[in-house]
């Protein structure tokens, strides 16, 4: 599976406003065998899960780890393994669906809607905060942490610069370059 | 390179090629003495270190199976994976960030000062700083440490600024780049910092001393010294006489060797030395191999750790540069009217992105996480490091079901900590705190310790055989051939960075094996 991205909305996707992530999943649209993100001119194709899914998934990984400087296909890149998982291995996809069911069928009691439909993030929040202690949860969680953070296109955005040691270290770039102290 | 044969009986074999069994192989080496060291992981050069947290983790750190028990929070975090070392050539020397610390004269002898602590082991050290002080002189000299034999201190980087200033502020005193064995300027055929930052993930020019690079060549020169690489030794076995006489290791292919000695010598880190000693259990010995006093992986240490992350208004780019190049030293001082005996050392700590997603509070999700990382590019960053209190039982035993692919026992690691460590780490907490607030910090960061990097105390070093595992030389009270030559040997933790200490003891413990086998009596 991969990222089908139109190269002119790719690095132009900064920062995001409230309203979008306030109604994430309104954005990405299921189409077929993939979800489409018209805003950002991506789309990613579903595989072993559906595009209901995935679009589940990326919904997920902004709530637990919401950055308003990220654009929505970091959170897509970073989940887009678990669709790779459940090709390979029925047991994940039986606990990534089951995942979703629940996580569903929470909002379903409390807000008449799917979890990725629930306008509010606070709202989502307090979904995933009663499947926090589950293995679905922790699972998204622990791999989000690697999967999220590890994206050299992110750190950027963060400030951070990786990989120094090929460009001389910052022995000339910076290392004590502090002025506001 | 030199290649001895398995059934050479005349070498001297050591278990580990890190601050200790590098060192005192090279030594050994240099003193005409044939050495063979065995060592678990594979041989990295610089080429081949990656500028990549988890890239250099999964070539680098000791991931094989481990289990975890007790109150510390590392067991919630990392269950399976209580420390943070590394197995390859070269040791933990490849990770380590350089600080290079001397004790105080009374943290060796920590029962005399503190007194006596309820629930802490406490004994003094069976020696004392002025015998230490040449071999601190000489571990100084070879590792190239700033601020000794004249060698200017490293130049400050970002995070070591900021580190100063709030420290200033709130009146401390001795505050500086700290005692680095990371060259400042060129020396011993090694350049300069470059600032690249990635000290824990091996120095790619070369100016951060470690075993790999700075020792085990020169041992290897002499013709004196094999070192083989991805050997894990299983266990140690014994004559009739109860004398050491093989070290057996599975080789690279997993195919176990005998390797025949005159003298073993254990350097493993304190969670695989007392494992090895234990899992080398025989009729004569039935608790483990020099285990008469019960003391092998009793009174696991890790110091007392922790961090502080501070935020502010404008950037501060901590990750630029020399990793651990400042310190505060005012509170390393013994002083109970702050609430707790020993002292700790406040020194700076940065880690790239991926690792403070990992490591700032694991577990932890929602924008009150991921609002602290949005500050990632204006934080500063240090670490606590402070002395811990030995207890009986915090200690390495084999897990009764967990093993290795060999099919042997894997540790089980377990550890409370003690109200002084608590008390401890919370002062630390609030000074951290503080120095960052004094210099504007919009929010700071308490953050727990990660997986333990100062693995301490397994094999302690005591006067009396009841004691301990070791004597003053790190010769086992039970077997004279056998010696412990890592920081499993030390009798307390001290408020410093271990390294230098193990360097030095490494470097003391190769004149008595060679004084030894030159009067035969070993």
């Amino acid at each position: 599976m991969a990222i089908i991205q139109n190269d002119t909305a790719g690095s132009a996707l900064g920062r995001r406003g409230f309203l979008k992530t306030s109604a994430a999943a309104a954005a990405i649209a299921v189409t077929g065998g993939a979800i489409i993100h018209s805003g950002e001119a991506w789309g990613l194709e579903a595989k072993a899960l559906t595009p209901a899914a995935m679009r589940t998934l990326v919904v997920l990984a902004r709530d637990i780890f919401p950055h308003d400087r990220l654009a929505d296909k970091f959170y897509a890149v970073a989940v887009k393994g678990w669709d790779e998982k459940a090709a390979a291995d029925a047991a994940a996809k039986a606990m990534v669906l089951g995942g979703i069911a629940t996580l569903d069928a929470i909002a379903q009691s409390s807000h008449g809607t799917a979890y990725a439909d629930v306008a509010w993030e606070a709202d989502r929040v307090a979904i995933l905060r009663q499947a926090e202690g589950g293995a679905f949860f922790q699972a998204v969680h622990g791999g989000l942490v690697v999967s999220l953070y590890n994206n050299p296109d992110v750190w950027p955005l963060f400030g951070y610069q990786g990989e120094s040691a090929s460009k001389g270290g910052y022995v000339k770039r910076g290392f004590n370059d502090i002025e506001w102290l | 390179m030199t290649k001895f044969d398995l059934n050479d009986d005349s070498v001297v074999v050591i278990v580990g090629s890190g601050a200790g069994g590098g060192t005192l192989g090279t030594d050994l080496a240099r003193a005409g003495i044939k050495t063979v060291i065995l060592e678990a992981g594979s041989r990295y050069e610089i080429e081949d270190f990656v500028n990549d947290e988890w890239a250099s983790f999964g070539q680098l750190a000791w991931t094989d199976p481990r289990s975890t028990s007790g109150n510390w929070r590392v067991h919630k975090d990392f269950g399976g994976l209580p420390a943070w070392i590394v197995k390859a050539v070269g040791g933990s020397t490849v990770h380590w960030a350089g600080a290079s610390l001397r004790f105080q004269e009374h943290e060796f002898r920590a029962r005399t000062t503190y007194g006596d602590i309820a629930g802490a082991n406490l004994l003094d050290w069976p020696v004392t700083l002025d015998e230490m002080a040449p071999w601190y002189e000489k571990a100084e000299f070879r590792m190239g440490t700033t601020r000794t034999n004249g060698i200017p201190g490293l130049p400050g980087n970002n995070n070591f600024k900021v580190l100063e200033a709030g420290a200033k502020k709130l009146g401390y005193k001795e505050v500086h780049t700290g005692r680095m064995s990371i060259n400042s300027e060129p020396r011993d055929g090694r350049g300069a910092c470059q600032q690249i930052g990635f000290c824990f993930q091996g120095c790619k020019s070369g100016a951060k001393w470690s075993t790999l690079i700075a020792e085990i060549p020169k041992g290897e020169a002499t013709g004196n010294l094999e070192v083989r690489p991805d050997s894990q030794v299983i266990k140690i076995e014994h004559d009739a006489s109860g004398k050491a006489t093989a070290v057996v290791y599975a080789d690279k292919d997993g195919k176990l060797q005998r390797q025949k000695a005159r003298v073993v010598a254990v350097a493993g880190n304190s969670i695989e030395s007392p494992r090895l000693l234990l899992n080398s259990a025989s009729s004569m010995f039935p608790d483990g191999l020099a285990n008469s006093s019960g003391q092998v992986g009793r009174n696991y240490m890790r110091h007392t750790t922790g961090s502080v992350y501070g935020v502010f208004e404008k950037p501060v780019h901590m990750y630029r540069g020399t990793t651990m190049a400042g310190i505060v030293q005012d509170e390393a001082r013994h002083d109970p009217s702050r609430g707790f005996a020993g002292g700790y050392e406040l020194e700076t700590l940065s880690l790239g992105l991926p690792f403070m997603a990992a490591f700032l509070n694991p577990g932890a999700w929602g924008r009150e996480f991921t609002s602290a990382l949005d500050g990632y590019e204006n934080m500063a960053g240090m670490w606590i490091v402070g002395e811990d209190m030995p207890q009986e039982t915090n200690r390495i035993t084999l897990d009764p079901k967990l093993k290795d692919k060999y099919g042997m026992a894997a540790a089980s690691v377990h550890f409370d900590d003690h109200a002084n460590d608590v008390a401890m780490r919370n002062h630390a907490y609030g000074q951290g705190s503080a120095i960052y607030a004094a210099v504007g910090a919009v929010r700071t960061f308490p953050t727990p310790p990660y997986p333990s990097t100062h693995n301490l105390g397994t094999n302690r070093m005591s006067a009396k055989a009841r004691d301990g595992v070791v004597n003053k030389w790190g010769q086992t009270h039970d077997v004279k051939n056998l010696f412990v030559s890592d920081g499993s040997q030390f009798t307390t933790g001290a408020t410093e960075n271990p390294t230098l200490t193990i360097v030095a003891l490494a470097t003391r413990q190769a004149a008595t094996i060679a004084s030894l086998m030159a009067k035969n009596e070993i």
